[in-house]
């Protein structure tokens, strides 16, 4: 975990993430300022537009913009999710946002509550993290007993009530509309858009949905003003960001740096290439954003023009680092084989095209491939790609366009040789990916 | 069919929805169900269901499509390991391999005694702690090496 940064700053572990410490840390005097001084819903969002922050889940749409299309006004129930079902291969910043700082998200949707005008909200938290959904539940209960939330907050007239919802294994619950779905007791199968959730969503009232890390952001925003958070990133890309670093580096870990900051610099942080490997490969925004050669990251900035100029997508900002020992043909298999496991089978390009994605990628892993598998790759991408009711069609289909135009000699060579350009045993010591030959 | 303890937890649970939205605690109730009981028989789910005022189909469609969910009974403990790709390039997949050696078993089989049963997982969003191995859905062990492994192993037979 960094020590610089917003949301993870002063934070030590897990002793610190009581209501007590939070304070100490300054916590709630955003949520104290909104209601004391009655700030105007229309200022908040105004704030929140200027300081540029985009979701974190991955999609990086613009909060401000996304907090504007709710009805306000609109009479009856408004809800507010967030989404902490955290499962795309790579990432694992909300996990620690939860555990180490969840005040800060019981905060910021507070704030967003107030806002919006929502009386209740819900925060999904994926099934795998049970501890940290207890912690989360720990953490409620704090707030409640502080008067920070639930009914007449701090002694105002408004009030939220906001409660913990716990998955139980399923990644498409990542996506908004299945996360409202599964919030309602059904399959986690995602909705048809248009309605959006602004107008149709929890339970069929406006719902917004946003993402841990962005709720986090918001306490920050409010107390530096819109202004000061853009300055710590650049342009378009404001605020800091938790960047997950996984693979082969030595350390690793989350590390919250300021939007902007170049690649070479997170990866020093994360204590650089394990074993003092040479880098080969690098998917910078989770496994469904497109991998980039080692030599295209180099000369990137972590923010979301820059990945996006490269041709990638900074997503939820997991960073999948890759050395020179690691079989891009055998990576693409493992991720192919996710988004086969994880379509919710809803729509029939995705049901059947990942299934098909990963047995052609399985074929020529194991020396079975065919001359032409690469065009067939492709097209079965072309046919799944904007054909689905949600994005994991997409998802499943980017890595494995990128692995083949980045590294198809690679594939090549397993389909007229029949095995790895890297030797097993290499594999085996180095990548890891592979089982002992 | 569960026991008070057990439909106190659901009852907890179904208070955080609106009153008219019961089933929105079916996850949550097929999971403390689960936790009582080991896995879900079919009984446990029409008993779950009708707790909740929701058709039975409605609450097997959510316990068949979320993976934590077992409609088969599993061993006293259930290890599932992560071996999707960033846990794998830092040891997942040599921890599952690990783990099938020193238990005799593969993928979803259980031990002759009934202890263990080994699955493999998709993403536990934990990635930085890799290998990750889930004992029995709750509880998270991260950088396992075989030392932890065998640790973790030794302790759990004797529960």
């Amino acid at each position: 975990m960094s020590a610089s940064g917003l949301i993870l700053a002063g934070v030590d572990g897990d002793r610190t993430w009581g209501l007590q410490d939070y304070v100490a840390r300054g916590g709630y005097s955003a949520l104290r300022k909104v209601i004391s001084e009655k700030i105007p819903p229309e200022t908040i969002i105004a704030e929140l537009k200027a300081s540029s922050l985009r979701g974190r889940g991955g999609a990086g749409f613009p909060t401000g913009l996304k907090w504007s299309f709710m009805p306000r006004s609109f009479p009856g129930a408004k809800y507010l999710a967030c989404n902490s079902d955290e499962g795309e291969p790579g990432t694992f910043k909300d996990r620690d946002i939860l555990r180490y700082n969840p005040h800060t998200v019981i905060e910021g949707m507070t704030i967003a509550a107030y806002a919006m005008g929502c009386e209740r909200g819900y925060n999904y938290i994926h099934g795998e993290i049970f501890d940290v959904y207890e912690r989360f539940e720990a953490a409620l209960a704090e707030a409640r007993e502080a008067g920070l939330l639930g009914q007449n907050i701090l002694g105002s007239d408004f009030s939220f009530e906001l409660f913990a919802h716990h998955g139980y294994g399923a990644y498409i619950c990542g996506e908004e509309t299945a996360l409202l779905e599964s919030i309602e007791g059904k399959k986690g199968q995602p909705r048809f858009k248009p309605p959006f959730p602004a107008s149709y969503g929890l339970y069929g009232k406006p719902t917004t949905i946003n993402n841990t890390e962005t709720f986090a952001s918001v306490p920050f925003i409010i107390n530096m003003g819109g202004e000061g958070f853009l300055n710590l990133g650049k342009p378009n890309n404001g605020g800091t960001k938790l960047f997950s670093v996984s693979g082969h580096v030595n350390r690793p870990g989350n590390y919250e740096v300021a939007m902007g900051t170049p690649f070479s610099e997170l990866l020093e942080m994360a204590g650089g290439m394990r074993g003092g490997r040479k880098l080969k490969a690098v998917i910078p925004g989770g496994s469904s954003a497109p991998v980039l050669p080692g030599s295209v990251m180099m000369d990137c900035t972590m923010d979301y023009d820059s990945i996006s100029k490269a041709g990638s997508m900074l997503g939820s900002g997991a960073v999948i680092v890759m050395d020179e020992t690691t079989c891009m043909v055998k990576a693409l298999e493992r991720l192919s084989y996710f988004y086969f496991e994880e379509s919710c089978g809803q729509c029939t390009p995705c049901r059947e095209g990942t299934g098909w994605l990963y047995r052609v990628v399985h074929r020529i892993e194991n020396g079975l491939g065919r001359k032409d598998d690469l065009d067939l790759l492709n097209s079965v991408t072309g046919n799944i790609m904007g054909r689905t009711i949600c994005a994991l069609g997409d998802a499943a289909s980017m890595p494995v366009q990128s692995f083949v135009k980045h590294f198809g000699s690679e594939f090549e060579y397993h389909i007229e040789n029949k095995k790895c350009l890297v030797p097993p045993e290499v594999q085996y010591e180095g990548s890891q990916i592979y089982v002992r030959p | 069919m569960l026991s008070q303890e057990s439909l106190q937890q659901i009852d907890r649970e179904i208070a955080k929805y609106p009153p008219d939205q019961k089933q929105s605690a079916v996850m949550a109730a097929l999971r403390i169900a689960q936790v009582e009981k080991g896995w879900l028989p079919k009984e446990l789910i029409e008993f779950v269901a009708s707790y909740l005022q929701m058709p039975a189909i409605a609450a097997y469609e959510v316990a068949s499509f979320y993976n934590m969910y077992d409609l088969e009974p599993v061993g006293r403990h259930k290890i599932t390991v992560c071996t999707n790709l960033p846990c794998a390039l830092s040891g997942g997949v040599h921890a599952a391999d690990y783990l099938k050696e020193k238990l005799g078993i593969d993928f979803n089989e259980t031990t002759p005694d009934g202890k263990f049963t080994l699955k493999e997982g998709e993403c536990m969003g934990a990635c930085g702690d890799a290998p990750v191995l889930l004992v029995n859905n709750h509880h998270m062990c991260s950088w396992m090496t075989k030392e932890k492994i065998d640790q973790i192993l030794a302790e759990l037979a004797d529960k």
